[in-house]
This record gives C-alpha cells, structure tokens and sequence, in this order.
C-alpha cells in the first residue's frame, strides 16, 4: 500500500481499523494517553506487534515470574537472546528454546526453516559460537495426508537451514496425536559456547553512537508475523502465508562469521538479532534496556523491494538481519568485518537522550514513540483462570488398568506407535556431526557434544510428554522437567538449567490460562527440586485451530555439564554378562500411557505420579555410579514402561540380548509409565560398588543370544523376542506410515 | 609438510578438516580464504564440505569460479596432492579437475550416517596405508552425492584404476558403479563424498579416516626427502 492510501489517524480511530493489527479499544486509548494525541498508520502498526504476545508476553508475563531464574552457575537469566550458564574454563553456554508452530502450520519447510535462523540469530548475536541445534516436533497422527506433508516438510526444512549453515541438528523429539492435527508445534533449541568476556547484551547506549544494519536487505514478508502469531488458527490462516517469510541459510552462515567478528571489537556496544517485529523490536528494546532513544532514517534501510512505506519497513520480517549499535567514529572498523564477508554494515540512525524511537522517511517524521511504553511498560494483563471440568472428570476416575493378555505382542505393538518407533528417519536427514564434537548422536536419551581444547562435554535434551499435562498441567509439568534431567543424568552430566517454551492455546480461554499457570506451577518446582533454573525461553499461545487447542505442551529444553569424557554414557547394553538393574518400583500408573493412547484411542483419567523428592535422589546416585565408573549403560523408562525401555536398550547393542525376570503385577511392571525409573547395565565386577552407590533391584543380564527373554515370578515366559524382530518393526513404523496412501 | 584448508563464504567443514590434521595428524595446516590467488607456499591442498556460495545453483557450479581456483588448478598441475570431500568434491568436479557429475540423492533427501567403504586401489597418495580391499568406516553427509559419467569416462576410470573408494553393501545415494570416491589420471587429485576428516577420532565412532591423511603425509616425507 502506498503511502497516500494509507488510513488517517482518525479513520483508524472512528473505524477501529487497530483491530485488525489485534488491538483492543482499551489499548488503543492507552496509546492515545501515551502519545497524548492519536498514532498514526505506522505508529498503529508499531504499537500492534510490540503489543503482540508474542513480543510483549503480556498475558504470560505475571505466570513466567514464577520460574526460579537464579542460580550460582547463571550468568544471563531470562530477558536476552538466550541464556548462559558458568561451565568452567572460563567458558559458558548460551542456549535459547523457541517455537515458529503457525508460520510451520501454514508454510511448513520455510516456517521450519525460519525457526532454525531465528535460534541461531538469538544465540550469536549474545557473541557465543552456536554448536548444537535440537527440536520438538509434534504433529497430528501420520495417517492424513495433510500431516504426513506437515512433517515431511518441516524436518526437510529443518535440515535444509541446519545442514547449509553448518551447525549440526543433534537431537529432539516428535511426537503424534490428534491434539497436533490442524496445529502442529514446531520449536527449535540452539546451544552455543562462549567465553565470560564475550558476551554480548543487546542495549543501546552513548549519545550519538551509530545504530547500524547488517545482512539481508528488507521485504515486504512477514509484516505483522508476531501479530499472526499471536492469533488462533483457522481456516483463513492460509491467506496469512504472505505473513510466513523465507530462509537463506547461506546469508545466515555469512551473518554468523561476520557478527562473531565483530563481537570480538570494541568498537561494538550492542547488537541483536531483527527477529519478531524486525526492525521495530530490535531497535525499541535496545534503546528500552539501555535507558536511551534511538533515531532512525528510514530511507537508509536497504530494501529488496521499491516504494517500501515505513509502516511495512518497521514490520517486515525479513530474515538474517541484525541491528548494531556501534561507537562513534568507529563505524569503518566494523563495516570492514562485515565487507570480508560481502555483507554491507550500514549506518541507518543514532542513539539519542531521549527515550525516544523517532522514525524519519523523506524528510519528515514518520514515528515518534516513547521506547519503554514499546517494551519495558508494555500492557500486562492477569487472565482469569478456571479449572476445566474435564480435569474434575479425569481426577475422579477410578484407575485404568489394561488388559494383556499377549506381551509378545503388546511390546511390539508399542514398538511401531510413532512416538515410541525409531526417529531415524528424520534424523538421517540432519548433518548432526559438522563440526565433529557430536560423541552421542541423535537416538539415545540425550546428545553429547564435547568441547573442544577441554575434557568436557555437554549433554543437550528437549522433553515433554503432553498427555500427562494434559491431564494434570502441574502433575505433567514437574514430569517434563524431570524426564529432561533424567535423560541427561543417564548420558553422564549433571542437570545445570533449562530454556523452556511454553506452548499453548488461547490464553483468553480461563480453562487455557488455568493450564499455563499450573503448568508453570509444576515446572518451577521441579526445577527447584533439581536445581536447574529457567535461563531463558519463548511462549507460543494462540495454538488453537478452529477453536481447538493442543495439549498443553511446555518443551523443556535442557543443558547438562559432563566433566569428564570418560562419563559419557548411553543406552546400550554393551557386553554379555553385563547385569541388568531397574532403579524404582512400578505402581499401575496408566493415565495418559502411550498403552492406553493405543488401546483406547484415547487418553483419560489421572496422570502418574512424581514425587521430586525421591526423583532427585535417584538422579543423585545414578550420576554418582556413573561418575565412579560402575555404569554400562544408563536409560530411563519413559513412554511404554519398562518393556519398551529394555528393547531400546537393544536396538544399538549388536548381537546382544538380555534375560530378565520381573515380580509383581506383570502388566505394570512392563507397561506402566511411573516415574523415576532407569534401565542401568553393570559389569559384573562392579556390582557391589554398584549396589553400594544405588538403590536398584537387580532383574537380569545381558546375554550374546540377541533375544529379549523376560519370564514373570512364577518361571512363566512373558516375552520372547528376537532383537532383529524388534528392531524391524521399531525402524520401519515411521517409514512404512508414510508410504503408505491412505 | 604444510596444508591448506580453503574456506569458500558457505563451507562448513573447514573447521573439522582443520582439527583433523592440526590436533589428530599433528601436521601444519591454515585456513585459506576464497580470495587468495597463491597457494605456493603449501604442500597440499584440501577443499572442505559445505554449501559454498549457498549452493542454491548447482553444487560447486559457483565455487568453480573463485579467485582460489586458479590456484588449486595450478597445484594439481605441479603434482600437488589436492583432496576434495563433499562439496570439495563437487567442486572439483565442476572445475573439470575430475571427470563426472553429481546428482542428487537417489531418495531425494539429504542422508547423514557412517558408511562402509571399500578401499579399491591403495596405490595411491591417498590409499597407501589402507590394504586393498579393506573395508572401513566413514561418514556420509549430502544431498548431492549421486555421481554419474558416461559410458567411456566409466570404463577408462576402471582401466586406471581411478575409482578409489566404493560404498559396501549397501549404496547410499544411487551412485554410478557404488562409486564413493575418485582420482584423476595423474593420481594426485582425489574427491569423494565421504567425509575422511570426521573420522579421526575413536570418540566420535571410528578413526579410519586418519589412515587417508596419513597417507598423504607418507607419501610426501618419501617425495622430499629430508637431508639432515
């Protein structure tokens, strides 16, 4: 739209045209007492995205307060690009969590895509060297055609950017339900290492500092994609693709060795990445955090496109940009770093006293907006919440016990469900060993990324089980924690903090805000129990389409420090004659169980149990075992129970089997998702350190017949598989979904 | 003995080649931007993975044409052991430094795992510290690893002994002949799309990629002769 043919100040008042930018009439008189007169067409749409949930986080806001944020290892909590913890040798990692779920529904390979760039932006523009991605994915059920293009699309997008830049995709989850149908949830993790003195905040300070552009030049795509992103879905969302933009991962690759150049400067005061809101967020929360103003002259912006009006400048979203604010009269420096890499490092505005975001365009002032009432003064609003009717439903049923009567077949059944089956065929697709530090590839509990020049490594994970926070948000909530710390327990470290995303449906809805706080509520108080903090996260509302919400699914993204390589432990069994260890007792927990989702074709009634305190402790001794060098093989029951736990414990171990015998109700023992339970693998001649270390009951062995043996109390075999049996079923589910055509 | 790792805008695997010789070999290396025009003062000459230049064209189609090239055409002219891997390989075969084309994975998606590899001829700068016929463990990671050439150009490449690795048992990515990696004529240039520099280090699950670049060094100490 031209200039000219933009709405008035008045029209947009008398017209209330604001709402459609997603404006209330309370906040659009809020602006107007801001600005003591009306906003303009550019200052709307400004106003609009910073406004936006999924900038502002005003209807999370007061929830996300409640994470513990604090520790002695944290050095940048939650408010930057990513957040960064202490891990020795003067080095940290900085690591971010964030979800493109509606630009993925709507446009899946480019949505992807753009998530990835976006991650990657928000961890080098802190200076650190980006080392590891990961994701979670959930999806509809594999059988709609619609789904099997959503999934295929999106993990060909995920390697398409990951693989170009050069940063290799170690691991993740996916998940299937109905819940994901229309609305699938696309988020991605990207850790980073940098040294103490590196880091980078994006602040804008001292009066007349240049603020300068870099990377690609501006489009008109992705106006208003916050805006979209804090909407519902519906049926006319697929006229919002204009809103989705487009990756070039080789800019991206430019842009990251540039900007760790220039990192490296002094002459560098602030940068960040133009992510959500482009151009408008990146300058307005600089300026907010550095307490100064920023002008800008809009008609220096490099621009793809011709008759650009600020309005759409202000808005695109165009992708690999980043914004600097450089000293004064130092600006030929850092425009040489960038020109090595054919990249233009443009001065675009200054950094004012004021406070003030002041636009320019052709001479005249196109904006003029107070900084802060943009980021730090943003509405904040506290959602009603109410307890929805099902939970009450769920809470008073009695427990739900399934009736086995083949194992043989229950276990190879679950085998094949897709959340349980093997994910190799997305993960062969991701280049998850560039750079070469991946010692544990994606498909055991937690990927492995040592760090070079020191004897450590990190262990990266991104858990959440959905079902159970759908049934019990606060239940489900301390589980996701927990599960993510137990993954990274078994391979060797120890838990140091978390990123999280928060994904959701309509905030609006109380029975939704209900779920958010008690989710939240859950999660805090697991990661106090396992003392890993929040260092920073992203929140994605809105994940509804036509009116249906998703679960309630809060990734839990988390980093864990491994101090020495020789503690790097995975799943496999490793040697006949190894024994075989479960830590915790299975109680008939089936709520929400990957057996009642498949038995059912629904999930009801109460979701396990956790009690953090006995989790923590068991975590405790398993990394104690592990560290003191008495532990084969570490992995922890998860989605299936037991049974499904034990064959994956086989499914990398050529030419091994294990014979175990279990006691008690063998439906439980097996399938049951309890939690805090681990599978570990001892060398014989560590069994009494073991067992000295750990509270584990001993069930079996590991044997060189390449068949799982499980026998019940009483003698009876239960089980009888062999491994290549197993591993077929499990390796072709996903493949076999998705060739087959209906 | 001196190597060069050059470093097109978009290679990704420079970093690892890097490691590979200065930590595991033990030799001297240094990076190499696209710009520079003499690599004189090096005594081989390596071209890493990546998508140069985005490869949004033809993988290699753009790299062929940077400054560098002349340079490494000049050091495989004067007998320079030149080894292109992955998208090296691609590049060098759009320079016409060796003979074929790649096309895009037969599955049409891009494939990251180990292969097994079978070493067809260690006769050469490259193999000698391989036996023949030995299978060996090495990574894969592309989209466009799919060579192909015509009938003559397959046959004389069979004749001279230049198919260097083939994948065992199964073929990734639908190539000519399960041809892994090739050299030309002369022997001193080698690319496959296997990637040697990520196995040099038993952590990471196997070291036999060490064994190639070995064999270049070998071959170099037994070329210059060192007189005390």
């Amino acid at each position: 739209m031209s200039l000219l043919l933009e709405p008035s100040s008045a029209m947009i008042k008398e017209q209330k045209l604001y709402r459609e930018m997603g404006l209330t009439d309370e906040e659009f008189a809020r602006i107007e007492a801001i600005l003591g007169r009306l906003p303009n067409y550019t200052e709307t749409g400004i106003f609009a995205v910073m406004w936006s949930e999924h900038c502002s986080y005003k209807n999370s806001k007061p929830v996300l307060k409640k994470f513990p944020t604090d520790g002695p290892h944290v050095l940048q909590g939650p408010g930057e690009g990513a957040g960064i913890v202490d891990i020795g040798d003067g080095l940290a990692a900085a690591f971010k969590i964030e979800s493109h779920n509606h630009p993925s529904a709507i446009e899946p390979y480019q949505g992807a895509a753009t998530g990835i760039g976006g991650i990657i932006r928000d961890v080098f523009s802190m200076g650190a060297r980006p080392i590891a991605l990961l994701n979670s994915l959930r999806f509809g059920e594999l059988t709609s055609p619609r789904v099997k293009y959503l999934f295929e699309q999106v993990v060909a997008g995920i390697a398409g950017y990951g693989n170009c830049v050069g940063i290799p995709t170690v691991g993740g989850e996916v998940q299937f339900d109905p819940a994901y149908e229309g609305n699938p949830l696309v988020n991605a993790m990207c850790v980073g290492i940098i040294r103490h003195e590196d880091i980078q905040r994006g602040i804008a300070t001292g009066v007349g500092n240049t603020v300068m552009y870099v990377g690609a030049k501006t489009g008109r795509d992705g106006i208003h994609g916050a805006t979209f992103a804090s909407e519902e879905l519906s049926e006319q969302s697929e006229a919002k693709r204009p809103a989705v933009q487009v990756g070039d991962p080789f800019m991206e690759k430019l842009l990251l060795e540039a900007c760790l150049e220039a990192v490296k400067s002094d002459a560098l005061v602030g940068i960040q990445d133009m992510g959500a809101a482009g151009l408008t967020s990146s300058s307005a929360e600089m300026a907010s955090k550095g307490g100064f103003g920023i002008e800008m002259n809009l008609d220096l912006v490099p621009q793809r496109e011709t008759g650009m009006t600020p309005y759409e400048m202000m808005l695109s979203e165009s992708q690999e940009r980043m914004l600097l604010v450089v000293k004064q009269g130092r600006e030929d420096e850092i425009a040489a770093i960038f020109a090595k890499y054919g990249l233009e490092a443009k001065a675009i505005g200054k950094v004012t006293a004021d406070k003030m975001l002041r636009l320019y365009f052709r001479g005249e002032v196109a904006a003029e907006i107070p900084v802060d009432a943009l980021a730090k003064d943003a509405p904040v609003y506290h959602k009603p919440s109410k307890e929805p009717a099902y939970y009450r439903e769920f809470q008073a049923m009695p427990p739900y016990i399934p009736h086995i009567e083949d194992y043989n077949q229950t276990l190879l059944g679950l085998l094949a469900q897709p959340t349980i089956a093997s994910k190799e065929w997305v993960y062969d697709q991701y280049d998850y060993m560039v750079r070469t530090n991946t010692v544990v590839a994606p498909g055991s509990d937690a990927a492995v990324v040592r760090i070079r020049g020191t004897n450590k490594a990190l262990a990266l994970t991104t858990d959440c089980n959905s079902r159970y926070l759908y049934l019990d948000p606060e239940m489900g909530g301390k589980i996701a924690v927990a599960e993510a710390a137990r993954n990274v327990v078994c391979s060797g470290a120890k838990p140091l903090a978390i990123t999280d995303c928060l994904n959701f449906g309509n905030p609006e809805k109380p029975e939704i805000f209900w779920q958010l706080e008690k989710a939240v509520d859950g999660m805090s108080e697991a990661c106090r129990a396992l003392e890993t903090p929040v260092v920073s996260g992203n929140v994605s509302l809105y994940n509804e389409t036509n009116g249906e919400a998703v679960y309630p699914t809060p990734v839990v993204g988390m980093v864990g420090l491994i101090d020495d390589l020789s503690h790097i432990t995975t799943q496999s069994f490793k040697q006949a004659g190894d024994l075989i260890y479960v830590i915790g007792e299975a109680k008939p927990e089936f709520g929400g169980s990957e057996l009642q989702k498949w038995l059912e074709g629904r999930i009801f009634g109460k979701a396990p149990e956790i009690d953090l305190e006995i989790e923590a402790r068991r975590q405790r001794q398993l990394l104690a075992a592990i560290r003191a060098g008495v532990v084969a093989s570490a992995h922890d029951v998860a989605e299936g129970g037991l049974a499904v736990a034990l064959a994956e414990c086989l499914m990398g171990a050529d030419g091994l089997g294990a014979n175990v015998t279990i006691s008690g109700d063998a439906t439980s023992e097996l399938f049951s998702e309890t939690q805090s339970r681990f599978v570990v693998s001892v060398k014989k001649e560590h069994q009494e350190a073991f067992e000295q270390l750990v509270e584990a009951k001993r069930i079996g062995e590991v044997t060189d017949a390449n068949v799982l043996v499980v026998n019940g109390e009483r003698g009876e075999t239960l089980i009888h598989l062999s491994v290549a049996k197993m591993r077929d079923v499990w390796k072709g589910a996903i493949p076999c979904l998705l060739k087959s055509k209906d | 003995m001196k190597f060069a790792v050059i470093v097109f805008p978009g290679s990704n695997c420079d970093v690892d080649m890097y490691h590979a010789i200065a930590d595991e070999l033990g030799e001297e290396v240094e990076y190499v931007w696209h710009d520079e025009d003499n690599l004189d003062r090096f005594d081989a000459i390596l071209l890493p993975g990546g998508f140069s230049y985005g490869d949004y064209l033809r993988s290699g189609a753009i790299a062929r044409f940077s400054k560098v090239m002349a340079a490494v055409k000049q050091a495989a002219e004067a007998g320079k052991p030149v080894l292109g891997v992955c998208n090296g390989f691609q590049i060098l075969l759009e320079a016409g430094l060796l003979p074929g084309a790649m096309r895009r994975n037969q599955g049409l998606k891009f494939i990251c795992r180990p292969v097994r590899l079978t070493v067809e001829n260690n006769e050469t700068m490259f193999t000698s510290a391989y036996e023949k016929g030995e299978v060996i463990t090495i990574p894969i990671a592309h989209g466009e690893g799919n060579y192909y050439c015509d009938e003559q150009t397959l046959k004389r490449l069979i004749e001279n002994r230049q198919i260097v690795f083939r994948y065992h048992g199964e073929n990734p990515n639908g190539s000519l002949a399960d041809i892994a990696g090739i050299v030309n004529e002369r022997g001193n240039v080698l690319g496959m799309m296997p990637h040697p520099e990520r196995a040099v280090d038993a952590l990471l699950g196997s070291a036999d990629g060490l064994k190639l670049f070995r064999s270049i060094v070998n071959y170099w100490r037994e070329t210059h002769v060192v007189t005390a």
